[in-house]
């Protein structure tokens, strides 16, 4: 920081007069660079309206907001916590909008579940009546009341048919009791948490189903963000913020459930390898190693996030420094896989906070560098693939949505917009920067006082060019949403052949993004049903060879943030739609080729016994 | 062999830099830093040959480049190369009276916060959550500052900022932890310990230099007040050429009544 030296004025002469003005123009052109790099940059449409007529033209798609045309009114409410932590509530009662989609009723038509977080709210189960409208029936089924007092509030939710009796149950992680529901036929839902083996209480923010030991029956990972112990009604002191905005190492637990196979679970975390204490708020499961069982990554806000190899079923060891994908502490808020590239292998979608001049976290692209069966190793390409900077990102999902054979991104943004645009970015980052007996009292917090912390930002679209770079396209496609995001997930609700976009706000309305790609992209969907696996079949890979390309896809238990896809595997196949072959991967190991099946058609898959 | 005393401080600052990376991965990364390095370094050769046809001083080009990948937080790497370089070009294009006047490494974070705040923001986070990085930061700064002599000027800026912290208490309402909680992070650290004593861009008397140290806690709690989040260097910024331009006019009118050569300014041996 110091300079030492300067030294003597240079003898005058004209060369040197003429080189001292020649440093001045060089040095006035770089400071004017970054002027110039986000001006020339700004290729992207982010902020160009378009006509859905143009966009589909332009780009192959485009998305309608149509929540009150299909029925749908939810607004997620935010808890109202101890009120020693009244000054800073939106910041800490920051989480709870979720959506998780699942075929509850077995009918075909994809359902929704929402949850909502204030003490009293009812969450919703949003059934498709598969004519364009949707019916909560969640008070009905027995799955609306789960938010009180003295059993917490809803963090999100995952579907998963755990007792493999072919109706997907639904397991509702909270800041409280976790609960999980039984499906009986589709025509309602029995609570049978007490054969969990979870403690009575826990502060959850994300959950994946997936069958870790390949017995055929699914176990859940539970990821914490608080330690059980904390229970945010009845504080006994202001001690709950982390203890660092990097390193913070005093979060909950997280857990793994070992389903035994009789409808009871074993928590078996610790002994499987689980056992740091971070802030956990997403996971997301598959098999990163291809050895043919799924690894668990796991999103840690407050520090470095962390990589879960499977060995066999026997254990998890964690990998997230040797693999790069540790290195660094940010903000770990989602994860995704997907398979960007089409190259048949796993990238990875972290979000981050980036907010200009203040901190710049960047989004994480990661996209494996190493081969079948070598230890894992990744690098981060999001800034070269222009999906770095997002916002305050929280969930995110890739999908096809213009059918084009490649996987475009949907992130949502925004952490809390106030009743004033005024910042608290100023009293965070004076506070976060200090020493952790500052920062973890909430008492030395300077009040919010209406203040957003990066409130009012727009989702982002970013639309795959062939896997070269991606493109904004968010408000040109018809997104405008500022509210602050939370859980985005894709189903195909009207069994078109396209990718929907539900998206869950934080203290805002669920908005239900009807989504028209250009017919002349051809698409295939496949459902697949376990017999030796998991009856779900989560965890099974399909990979669809056409074009001369392979493109990825696997049966999800839970990803992104507080969000499940819909189970059914959904490809785009661009212009000249004809299938080479499809090959199954089942999570039981069992390999299954289909020979060129028919385009724009939802076919059914069972495993071979 | 004699050791030489100006290798104190980059020894120090890239002990401190490996230190915390190695324990907090606090780094980009190490390309990071070999940009930032290898940016200054060949600026300083390039600009000191070719502007003053003098053998170029690398021990400030490579503490420049090392305070750069410290205290710059991007996940691109060009903010890297560019602040470096433009730290460096400013002591030779931004002169007066034939001395820079801008604190390098202050100038060249300044300008990427001003002019590419969408992919640049300065470390604002405590290196791990223990207080031993702390107190290795000031252990290591204060033997470099004390064997620089520039103690005072650390010591006069950390109790103005303790004094103005109460202050701002007073008229926020925040508490005192709360205003006082930037200085026990590192970038204060390194800010109060290294950048704040440069001897070639802070006035040559003691006491100039303390009330200097003052008057920028003062700016910067100015700054602060206006909730402007990265007021040290901001009030660095404003405060340093000032000061450095006021003791350059007072010098000429002192010398101009002595009607004899001033003496050589001790920065610019």
């Amino acid at each position: 920081m110091s300079s030492h030296v300067t030294g003597a004025e240079p003898q005058s002469s004209v060369p040197r007069r003429l080189l001292r003005a020649l440093a001045g123009v060089v040095f006035v052109a770089l400071l004017a660079a970054p002027l110039g790099m986000r001006h020339f940059s700004a290729e992207d449409d982010a902020g160009a309206v378009a006509s859905a007529s143009v966009a589909l033209e332009r780009y192959g798609f485009a998305l309608e907001e149509v929540s009150q045309a299909a029925g749908i009114d939810f607004t997620h409410r935010p808890p109202e916590l101890d009120a020693k932590l009244r000054a800073i509530m939106p910041v800490v009662a920051a989480y709870g909008a979720s959506v998780a989609v699942g075929d509850f009723d077995r009918d075909g038509w994809q359902d929704l579940y929402v949850t909502t977080s204030a003490v009293d709210g009812r969450n919703a189960l949003y059934r498709n009546a598969g004519d364009g409208r949707f019916e909560d029936v969640a008070a009905r089924l027995g799955v609306a009341d789960l938010n009180a007092r003295d059993m917490g509030v809803s963090m999100g939710a995952v579907w998963g048919d755990y007792d493999n009796d072919g109706y997907e149950d639904l397991f509702v992680y909270k800041w409280g009791r976790p609960e999980l529901l039984h499906n009986d036929g589709g025509r309602g839902f029995t609570r049978v948490s007490d054969g969990l083996g979870l403690p009575s209480w826990i502060n959850a923010n994300t959950a994946v189903w997936f069958d870790f030991d390949s017995d055929g029956w699914l176990d859940l990972f539970v990821g914490c963000f608080y330690p059980a112990s904390v229970d945010l009604w009845h504080l006994p002191n202001t001690r709950v913020m982390p203890e660092s905005f990097e390193y913070a190492q005093d979060g909950g637990r997280n857990y793994l459930l070992r389903n035994r196979g009789d409808g009871s679970f074993e928590e078996v975390g610790e002994s499987m390898g689980f056992r740091t204490t971070r802030w956990t708020l997403a996971a997301a499961a598959a098999d990163v190693d291809h050895d043919g069982d799924p690894d668990l990554f796991v999103a840690n806000d407050f520090g470095v996030n962390e990589l879960y190899v499977n060995e066999s079923g026997r254990r998890f060891r964690e990998v997230g420094r040797e693999s790069g994908l540790a290195r660094t502490p940010k903000s770990g808020m989602n994860a995704s896989f997907g398979d960007a590239f089409n190259r048949g292998e796993w990238t990875l979608y972290v979000s981050n906070i980036s907010e200009p001049g203040v901190l710049i976290h960047g989004n994480d692209l990661w996209v494996p560098t190493h081969e079948a069966g070598a230890a894992p190793d990744y690098r981060n390409i999001a800034g070269a693939l222009g999906v770095e900077l997002a916002g305050f990102a929280f969930g995110a999902q890739f999908g096809d949505l213009n059918n084009d054979g490649w996987l475009d991104l949907y992130v949502t943004n925004g952490y809390v917009s106030g009743e004033t645009r005024d910042s608290y970015w100023y009293d965070y980052a004076m506070v976060t920067s200090g020493h952790r007996n500052i920062i973890a009292d909430a008492d030395n917090w300077p009040a919010m006082r209406g203040r957003s912390l990066s409130g009012y930002q727009q989702d982002r679209v970013w639309l795959n060019r062939g896997g070269h770079r991606f493109r904004d396209v968010t408000r040109a496609v018809g997104v405008a949403n500022a509210e602050d995001g939370r859980a985005v997930a894709f189903v195909d609700l009207w069994n078109r052949g396209v990718l929907d976009a539900v998206v869950a706000n934080q203290r805002g309305p669920l908005l239900v993004h009807r989504t028209t790609a250009t017919p002349q992209h051809g698409w295939v969907e496949f459902e697949l049903e376990g017999t030796r696996s998991n009856r779900s079949a989560i965890g099974a890979e399909v990979r669809l060879y056409a074009a001369g390309q392979v493109q990825l896809r696997q049966v999800e238990g839970g990803n992104g943030f507080a969000a499940q896809n819909q189970r059914r595997l959904h490809y785009g196949l661009g212009p000249a739609p004809a299938i080479d072959s499809v090959v199954v991967r089942w999570p039981s190991g069992v390999a299954q080729t289909v020979l060129a099946p028919a385009v724009n058609t939802l076919h059914t898959l069972t495993e071979p016994e | 062999m004699r050791y030489d005393r100006r290798l104190t401080s980059p020894l120090l600052i890239t002990l401190i830099l490996i230190g915390a990376h190695w324990s907090f991965g606090m780094l980009r990364g190490y390309e990071a830093v070999a940009l930032a390095v290898a940016s200054t370094v060949a600026t300083e050769l390039a600009l000191r040959r070719l502007l003053t046809g003098q053998s170029p001083q690398l021990v400030s080009a490579y503490i420049s480049g090392i305070s750069i990948s410290i205290l710059v937080r991007s996940p691109m790497l060009w903010p890297y190369a560019l602040g470096a370089v433009l730290s460096v070009m400013s002591k030779y294009v931004l002169r007066a009276k034939g001395r820079h006047i801008w604190n390098p490494t202050n100038f060249g974070i300044c300008a990427l916060l001003f002019l590419a705040p969408f992919a640049v923001a300065p470390l604002s986070v405590q290196w791990g959550n223990n207080l031993w990085p702390m107190l290795v930061i000031w252990g290591v700064g204060l033997i470099a500052v004390g064997q620089a002599k520039r103690a005072h000027i650390t010591l006069a800026y950390v109790a103005a900022f303790f004094i103005f912290a109460l202050v701002r208490s007073q008229i926020t309402g925040s508490s005192y932890a709360a205003e006082v909680a930037p200085i026990t992070g590192p970038m204060y650290q390194l800010f109060a310990l290294f950048m704040i004593t440069d001897p070639k861009t802070t006035v040559s008397s003691t006491w100039g230099a303390v009330a200097v140290a003052v008057v920028i806690a003062f700016v910067e709690m100015l700054f602060r007040l206006a909730e402007v989040i990265y007021a040290p260097f901001y009030a660095l910024f404003f405060v340093g050429p000032v000061a450095l331009l006021i003791e350059l006019k007072w010098r000429a009118g002192s010398s101009a009544r002595h009607q004899e050569s001033p003496p050589p300014l001790p920065v610019e041996r």
